[in-house]
């Protein structure tokens, strides 16, 4: 009862406080959190609803008060408007989803409802904002002193030199309850869980990410490490490492053809040129065992040809090149934390180190034959009625093709041309594959026809394996046709065409006028 | 409530004749022994006629478990402080049957208690911190030291207390800390280094201290009474006792752990019903 009171008073001195502020009412905010919130959050706010452990990182606890995403200093309380930017924009690179279908008073409602499960709220003065100054500007001297920024705060011990989080630290970080916890790619912003405009990515290095190994450079900076311009500085550094907004999704990978030799490897500077297109991965979760908790979340894809080969260039990150040791305790430890849906689990030897180390792996996915009508091979590997065409690659093998017919069960294709190789830095593995377009046994492509692709990955320190992958949907490769005869003689006959028909019609509409 | 600062000073003295027992065991650590003790009871609210001294001993019997080797091979500079086997762990640090590294507190009988005053401080020295159990009072502040020229940050995991997580990227960077309520123990990593922990006990009053390396420790200037006293190690858990202390006297204290106590349930982060009135809880929990 006097929790509940204190709440109250708390919020009325919230509301009397800002004038703006929307009343919360906490009894109708329990309606909105039993409906939207309890499924993860759990009925009584412990993090523990009935899908909480699948999932990595937990949903809060909201009883402990413990929150990653505020304005306010290291272990303080968030401020209402903190909870109400989660609310509306969700944590991008979690499970947590924006609601921005909740009206306004029903998020002050839900907020209300939040802070009643801890008793800290309440307690003391309101939460306040800290003062975050002034941004001096980015530019590209601004972008140097941020990147020195970086070093000087040693943010590479965790979040790697490029920024990928694949730091020396990366693979024994934990939350505060000991599950395993990544070190956030700087290179995706738009998955930053705490926003990727340059001001948040400020108010993230200043009042850290509570619970998570992330901390808060505040008495580093008032200790002289680095200028409050600097951190400035490096946020603007680090919002330029990556796109801030989710790359759009073209659905089609143009292959060009190339004037002269193709690419020769993955690491072919002509590369560069080509266009890359990006595709979203997620967890497989419709065949069990599911990945709730996948490493990769997406691929780039760059394609060309020369009429008689294909080739592409496939890159993803992963903070792991697996298998490594190095790795081991993070395996472990993410084995235990997610609900494996009762995958065989991998036994530990008696130093309590996995017997297993899977590979790294990766497929590109085909129909076995270009459809003739628009019906796809089912997307999770094929079926045996209708099967796929992969290219697989696995960090321990290399480059093969298999037939495939269902997500366990793979022919390989021993003659198949495909070639491949890979190689893995700073947290990102590039994947070379070329293969002949025409094929006797297989897939042969065609150009100018849209022809189906997927693509599946597998990070083997998160014990990913199976069924428990990233998986696309079904997306397109394109060969583009040469700039042969037909594509310039075409338009022209369309214009004669047009043109004689335009005289007959004039011929026919002067006949009339003389009948 | 107010500090005097002469009081202040005196009370700075009297926290260092406790840490002279206390805290020790750090391989390396040459400043560990001066930050294991206890707080600083204000001399102002005690007749000194009216206390006494607890010393007390933490035994153990058995054989300790082998250290296991810390791979300190990321960060060279701290690796080359270890002589001998190189780092290794601090879990269990027994010798000449004392147990080191035991958070001993009056977890009963307390009547009343000063207000905290002075600091206690963490130090972090080699890649390790030191030390390695540390007690704090309420609402007293705990200074935080890098004495390391490379990057550590302090993640404190309480559950009754709110935590915190600051980085202090270089040798010299100093954070001020406390805790508002009783809490034993106070979980703190480092998470660039994922072997350095440590444990703060956080207790109502300043009648606490930490075994040294040789298992000894000592509590002064506790009012005379009868007590309830608590014992906290990482790995053998907890054992409580009684101890009687008189005006002016010392008052003998020991606690017999064994090897056999390995795997305890060790309680830690779980709110202490524990202080001025024998009454006070935490709310919510």
């Amino acid at each position: 009862m006097r929790l509940h009171q204190a709440v109250r008073f708390a919020v009325l001195a919230l509301f009397l406080a800002v004038p703006a502020a929307v009343a919360q009412d906490a009894a109708a905010g329990k309606a909105v959190y039993d409906l939207w919130c309890a499924e993860c959050h759990g009925a009584e706010g412990l993090g523990d609803g009935s899908a909480a452990n699948a999932m990595l990182p937990r949903p809060r606890n909201f009883s402990e008060a413990r929150y990653q995403v505020r304005t306010t200093g290291s272990g303080e309380l968030p401020t209402d408007a903190d909870l109400v930017n989660v609310i509306q924009n969700g944590l991008p690179g979690t499970t947590m989803p924006g609601w921005p279908n909740l009206s306004d008073s029903e998020t002050g409602d839900v907020i209300a409802y939040i802070k009643s499960f801890s008793r800290f709220f309440g307690q003391g003065d309101a939460p306040q904002a800290m003062d975050f100054g002034r941004d001096p500007g980015g530019g590209p001297a601004a972008l140097e002193a941020g990147a020195a920024a970086y070093l000087a705060l040693e943010c590479e011990a965790c979040h790697g030199s490029t920024g990928r989080g694949d730091g020396t630290s990366a693979p024994t970080l934990e939350d505060w309850r000991g599950l395993p916890i990544r070190a956030a790619d700087l290179t995706e912003a738009w998955a930053l869980n705490g926003g990727s405009s340059v001001e948040d990515i400020h108010t993230r290095v200043l009042t850290g990410l509570d619970g998570t190994p992330m901390p808060a450079a505040i008495d580093a900076m008032n200790g002289g490490v680095v200028t409050p311009d600097e951190v400035w500085q490096l946020a603007h550094y680090v919002a330029s490492l990556g796109a801030r907004e989710t790359p759009p999704l073209l659905e089609v990978v143009r292959v060009g053809r190339a004037d002269g030799a193709l690419p020769a490897d993955g690491s072919d500077a002509e590369w560069e040129d080509v266009e890359a297109f990006h595709f979203p991965l997620g967890g497989q979760v419709i065949e069990i065992p599911r990945n709730f908790a996948p490493t990769v979340d997406g691929v780039w894809v760059q394609g060309m040809h020369d009429g008689s080969d294909i080739v592409l260039r496939l890159q993803w990150n992963d903070p792991s090149r697996s298998p490594d040791p190095l790795w081991d305790e993070w395996q472990v430890k993410l084995m235990g934390a997610l609900d494996m849906d009762g995958a065989d689990s991998i036994a530990l030897d008696s130093l309590g180190a996995p017997t297993l180390r899977p590979a790294d792996a990766f497929t590109v996915q085909f129909p076995f034959e270009i459809p003739e009508d628009n019906e796809r091979p089912y997307f999770l590997a094929g079926s045996a009625r209708n099967p796929v065409y992969l290219w697989r690659w696995n960090s321990q093998d290399g480059v093969s093709a298999a037939r495939g017919r269902g997500m366990e069960s793979f022919e390989d294709l021993v003659d198949d041309p495909v070639v491949g190789d890979a190689s893995w830095a700073d947290g990102r593995w590039t994947l070379y594959v070329r293969r002949s377009i025409q094929s006797e046994d297989a897939l042969s492509f065609t150009d100018g026809v849209a022809i189906p692709v997927a693509f599946s990955a597998w990070d083997g320190s998160s014990a990913e394996m199976g069924k428990r992958a990233s998986i696309s949907s079904w997306y397109y490769v394109l060969l583009e046709q040469p700039p042969s005869s037909t594509v310039v003689v075409t338009p022209l006959i369309a214009m004669l065409l047009t043109g004689a028909f335009g005289l007959v019609l004039v011929r026919r509409a002067q006949d009339r006028g003389r009948a | 409530m107010r500090l005097d600062l002469r009081n202040s000073s005196a009370a700075m003295f009297v926290a260092l004749g406790i840490a002279a027992c206390g805290g020790g065991g750090d391989a390396g650590s040459s400043g560990g022994g001066d930050t294991g003790g206890g707080a600083a009871p204000p001399a102002a609210t005690i007749d000194p006629a009216t206390v006494g001294t607890i010393s007390g001993m933490i035994n153990f019997a058995g054989d300790a478990p082998a250290m296991r080797a810390v791979d300190m091979s990321g960060e060279p500079d701290c690796a080359a402080a270890y002589t001998g086997g190189g780092p290794m762990t601090q879990s269990v640090l027994a010798s000449g049957g004392g147990l080191a590294n035991v958070f001993v507190y009056l977890s009963g009988g307390v009547s009343g208690a000063p207000a905290a005053s002075g600091a206690v401080t963490l130090n972090q020295e080699n890649c390790r911190y030191a030390p390695h159990v540390l007690g704090a009072q309420a609402g007293q502040d705990i200074q935080i030291t890098n004495s390391d020229n490379l990057l550590h940050n302090i993640n404190a995991s309480p559950t009754t207390n709110r935590g915190f997580n600051i980085s202090q990227p270089r040798a010299g960077i100093t954070s001020t800390q406390k805790f508002a309520s009783a809490e034993v123990m106070v979980p703190v990593r480092c998470d660039v280094h994922g072997w350095m922990g440590a444990y703060i006990g956080v207790v109502d009053h300043p009648y606490f201290a930490v075994s040294g390396a040789n298992g000894s420790f000592r509590i002064a200037n506790v009012p005379a009474g009868t007590y309830t006293a608590t014992a906290w190690h990482e790995e053998y858990g907890e054992m409580t006792g009684s101890v009687t202390v008189t005006a002016g006297g010392s008052a003998d204290l020991s606690f017999d752990y064994s090897a056999s106590m390995a795997g305890a349930d060790v309680p830690l982060g779980e709110p202490l019903v524990v202080g001025h009135d024998g009454a006070h809880t935490h709310a919510g929990q």
